[in-house]
């Protein structure tokens, strides 16, 4: 056959791609995605008490938000609580791929799959509800109520966010390297070490990166677990959404939303450059 | 790389535990929404060197079911009256004997033997109000005096009223509304009050709190409210009244105790003498425009205080007001059914 | 890590052994931490559901089919008639429909959407896609906050359709069931145009264009040719967001006011005021039970789609 057609066929004025409608639904559905998060950050800069009255332009709810503690300390546990569940699933996840790919099928591979998927499928509050049931009964037990709870519970849902990437690294990668590796008598650890590792990396950080996001981004899980005192910061905004709303919350919002949109663009310009 | 890597997570661990380690002073209250001074709390903190925490809830049944299910970490709770005996009687607080605290002799004598606390072994007085209809009246300029707003709502509210998730205030009004007395047992009362609840929840809004935002706002035009709250609503919104319903309000009054697994029983003991002092009793009426039960903190109010129909109950209404005693359990379990046929 | 395997039929199955025990090690961390906190803690979910409900609180150790009566049928407090729940039927339909309604919205505005992004020159389509991605990766809070604030009565809807003259006061749009599916159809729209695009990416044209060919209409090839090829994309895109709008908590719990529940804040509420640990249980298993059966559909249908083409 022909080469294929990318330009309409001489005679023809009719542009075969387009549908009619199409981009218009398009264009409304771009707005609609952003006309919601546009007014959200206009009121973060209302003069104002109010997020509804505009009542001129400020930055003071940004003061408020940065000198607010509970705001200070929400961040800073939603940080590490999200830094030490994604190192832990990522690490966890690695070895998991590591087992799972590039293997010929193995009893009990299939059920391994679905249990590390498992986070993707049950919906939130089911995994909500059985943490808290279980973790209450732990922490009379032991009389522990320290963090490790809500990063062990953001480790296990992160793991298939961290695994997935991991495992289609993996499966692209190509095995003569580490062949030709053991050619030249490199040991399994060194092989592993010096060339699947580093090859791996790409998926390793975007795992990480993927599990780190999702563990920031939680909600329902963490406010079920969550004991006195450990407010993250999405619990913090979903206590201020039932009560007290005022612009504080969207410059909050704002603030995170300019640390989403920064890493996504780093994302985006990394991966262009490695083509 | 591993050696960066094994650096970098001891630092992390190191961060992890140093947050977890239990701070020198630390209290944490378990309190209702937005209903503690952050200016009482910094001076809490400043004067005794301890870091507090607030977590909140928004029912006496929530407070109560996360305490009971354990591991929850609070020293501080605030009850109001009618729950109290509840708390005690599942062994849930500790008898931290208020009333040999140094600031006890502030509290009024009307607060001192409260049937619910005899001799006050295991609370302070925090704050006390009523319960009453909130109306914003460029939506409803007829009477705001009646529980009618909610049981069965004006045509001009239909859809527009909120009712908080207070399972007592709720019923108790209720009760009254369709005749009976708080704390009957009688199942024809109960049937009515049954009914006519589930009849009129089609017609409300939501069952939601933090009505003093959402009042302000615009966002719901009459609820079931707080006195306090209401006042608050009033000062940024002029539109809105609180009614007193004709058919009986209820009275309460919320205590601050100590949990029996409380971590911090120190801290804890010393926020409860903290508080019955009159300045500080002031202040955090101040914020929640509620009364307060200490006596000498009328000097340190707020003037507006003083004259608000919320707060100085007018007198043609002060006959409806009945303090909500603690039922016996064979009514607290109807309404505990009541409250969760209605509540889905 | 490769090894080469002894030579040799014994060599071979220790080899295999050798592999199997290897692959079981290397997941073993995975499943130690999922079964502690994920997986395990489901089975004392099923345990609970069968346990009697303690009066605050917790349960009673004592074996009761309460729990599972009562997500279906509802005694009467005071004749003791047994019925049907009508109040945990309406929350189940509520679910449902409004998972279903999200599902089509999202796809009548996201099929065109992606088919957009899709028939952009190559090098502009990483930026629109970095356009749906953001809102995609902005925290869910967030975006149902947004909402929030667009619905409510103060809110950019009612203010303009006052300044406009069609209202005269503002229609109460917040707490209601339309909120709540306005909230989720934002939510959910990027996560039905992505898996769109990535099967309208792969479309071959050449087979658009030999429709044309052939004289057919715009729409009969919208129809006949492009939805069937991209059917799989369709799916994808459908499950990924009816499973999670099933189990949504949220939106609702923001949007809703507490009157307008969906299962999520059904189960919540027994957690809480509820007082019913059990039934709870019995609701987080039925809610499950939707999802997987959900999921099982969408297998048998990819399994199905896979095997035509």
């Amino acid at each position: 056959m022909a080469e294929p057609a990318l330009q309409p066929t001489p005679g023809r004025r009719f542009a075969v791609r387009r549908i009619p409608g199409f981009a218009t639904i398009a264009a409304v559905s771009f707005v609609l995605l952003y006309a919601p998060i546009a007014t959200l950050v206009a009121y973060a800069f209302n003069a104002g008490d109010s997020i509804a009255l505009w009542e001129g332009f400020s930055l003071r709810w940004f003061a408020v938000a940065w000198g607010n503690e509970l705001v200070q300390e929400a961040t800073v546990r939603s940080l590490v609580v999200a830094a030490s569940a994604s190192a832990v699933a990522t690490a966890v996840a690695t070895m998991a791929a590591l087992g799972t790919t590039r293997t010929a099928p193995f009893p009990g591979g299939m059920l391994i799959y679905a249990l590390i998927n498992q986070p993707l499928m049950v919906p939130e509050i089911v995994t909500a509800v059985a943490l808290l049931i279980v973790f209450a009964m732990v922490k009379i037990a032991t009389g522990y109520s320290g963090l490790g709870y809500l990063i062990a519970a953001h480790a296990a849902f992160c793991v298939p966010f961290a695994y997935l990437p991991i495992r289609a690294r993996l499966e692209g990668m190509d095995l003569s390297y580490e062949t030709a590796a053991a050619d030249l008598y490199a040991t399994p650890w060194q092989t592993f070490r010096r060339i699947t590792l580093p090859l791996m990396s790409p998926g390793i950080v975007a795992g990480s990166m993927l599990a780190f996001v999702i563990s920031l981004d939680d909600v329902v899980i963490t406010e079920f677990v969550k004991s006195a005192g450990q407010d993250t910061l999405p619990t913090y905004m979903l206590g201020q959404l039932r009560r007290a709303v005022t612009p504080e919350v969207n410059a909050i919002s704002t603030a995170l939303l300019a640390v989403t949109v920064l890493l996504l663009s780093a994302f985006f310009v990394l991966n262009r450059q490695r083509r | 790389m591993s050696r960066r890597l094994t650096g970098a997570l001891s630092a992390l661990a190191m961060l992890v535990f140093a947050g977890t380690a239990a701070a020198e002073g630390e209290l944490n209250i378990y309190n209702w929404g937005n209903y503690t001074n952050p200016d009482l709390i910094k001076k809490f903190e400043e004067t005794y060197k301890v870091k507090v925490t607030i977590t909140d809830y928004d029912s006496n049944s929530t407070a109560l079911t996360k305490v009971k299910a354990g591991g929850h970490g609070f020293d501080i709770v605030v009850p109001s009256a009618n729950y109290v005996p509840i708390f005690v009687n599942e062994g849930l607080l500790l008898e931290s004997r208020p009333d040999q605290m140094s600031n006890f002799k502030n509290v009024d004598p009307t607060w001192v033997d409260v049937p619910w606390d005899p001799g006050r072994k295991y609370t302070a007085p925090w704050q006390w109000g009523t319960t009453g209809i909130a109306v914003n009246t460029d939506a409803y300029s007829g009477d705001p005096n009646t529980s009618a707003i909610f049981m069965d709502p004006p045509a001009e509210l239909v859809g527009k009223v909120n009712v908080v998730p207070e399972m007592n205030d709720v019923i108790g009004l209720a009760i009254m509304y369709v005749g009976g007395k708080p704390c009957t047992a009688d199942k024809d009362v109960l049937r009515k009050v049954r009914d006519q609840l589930m009849a009129a929840k089609p017609k409300w809004q939501s069952m939601d709190y933090g009505m003093t935002e959402k009042m302000s706002n615009g966002d719901v035009m009459a609820s079931v409210n707080w006195n306090g709250s209401t006042f608050r609503v009033r000062a940024k919104n002029p539109k809105v009244v609180y009614g007193y319903p004709k058919e009986g309000y209820v009275v309460w009054m919320d205590s601050v105790a100590v949990l029996k697994d409380a971590k911090n029983v120190e801290n804890a003991k010393l926020f409860q003498n903290f508080i019955m002092d009159p300045e500080n009793a002031a202040l955090i009426s101040a914020f929640a425009r509620y009364a307060n039960g200490i006596k000498g903190s009328e000097k340190f109010m707020p003037e507006d205080m003083k004259t608000a129909p919320e707060i100085v109950v007018p007198e043609q209404f002060k006959a409806a007001g009945t303090f909500l005693p603690t039922c016996p359990k064979e009514a607290r379990d109807l309404y505990t059914a009541i409250w969760t046929e209605l509540r889905k | 890590m490769a090894g080469a395997p002894a030579p040799g039929r014994s060599g071979e199955a220790a080899a295999r052994a050798a592999r199997i025990r290897r692959n079981w090690l290397l997941a073993a961390p995975a499943l130690l931490l999922l079964l502690l906190a994920a997986s395990g803690p489901l089975l004392v979910v099923v345990v609970y559901s069968v346990l009697e409900p303690a009066e605050y609180s917790g349960v009673v150790w004592e074996l009761s089919g309460e729990g599972w009566f009562r997500v279906l049928f509802h005694r009467d407090i005071f004749d003791e008639t047994v019925g049907l729940a009508d109040a945990h039927l309406t929350i189940f339909w509520r679910s449902a429909s409004i998972s279903l309604l999200t599902t089509i919205i999202t796809l009548l505005l996201g099929f065109p959407t992606a088919y957009f992004i899709a028939t952009r020159p190559p090098r502009q389509r990483t930026l629109w896609l970095f356009l749906v991605t953001i809102p995609f990766w902005t925290n869910l809070l967030i975006r149902t906050f947004a909402i929030m604030e667009v619905v409510r009565n103060q809110g950019i809807l009612n203010s303009w359709a006052m300044a406009a003259g069609i209202i005269e006061t503002p229609i109460q749009i917040l707490y209601t069931d339309t909120a709540v599916l306005i909230g989720m159809v934002y939510v959910y729209l990027p996560l039905m145009v992505l898996p769109l695009y990535a099967a309208m990416e792969r479309l071959d044209f050449r087979l658009v264009e030999a429709a044309y060919d052939l004289y057919a209409s715009r729409w009969r090839v919208l129809t006949r040719v492009i939805v069937p090829l991209v059917k799989p994309g369709i799916v994808a895109g459908s499950i990924l967001v009816f499973i999670p709008s099933l189990g949504a908590y949220v939106t609702p719990r923001v949007l809703g006011g507490g009157k307008n529940m969906m299962i999520s804040n059904l189960i919540e509420l027994q957690f809480g005021e509820g007082r019913n640990w059990p039934l709870g249980a019995a609701l987080s298993m039925t809610l499950l039970a939707f999802v997987m059966l959900a999921l099982l559909f969408y297998v048998r249908n990819m399994s199905r789609l896979e095997r035509r083409g």
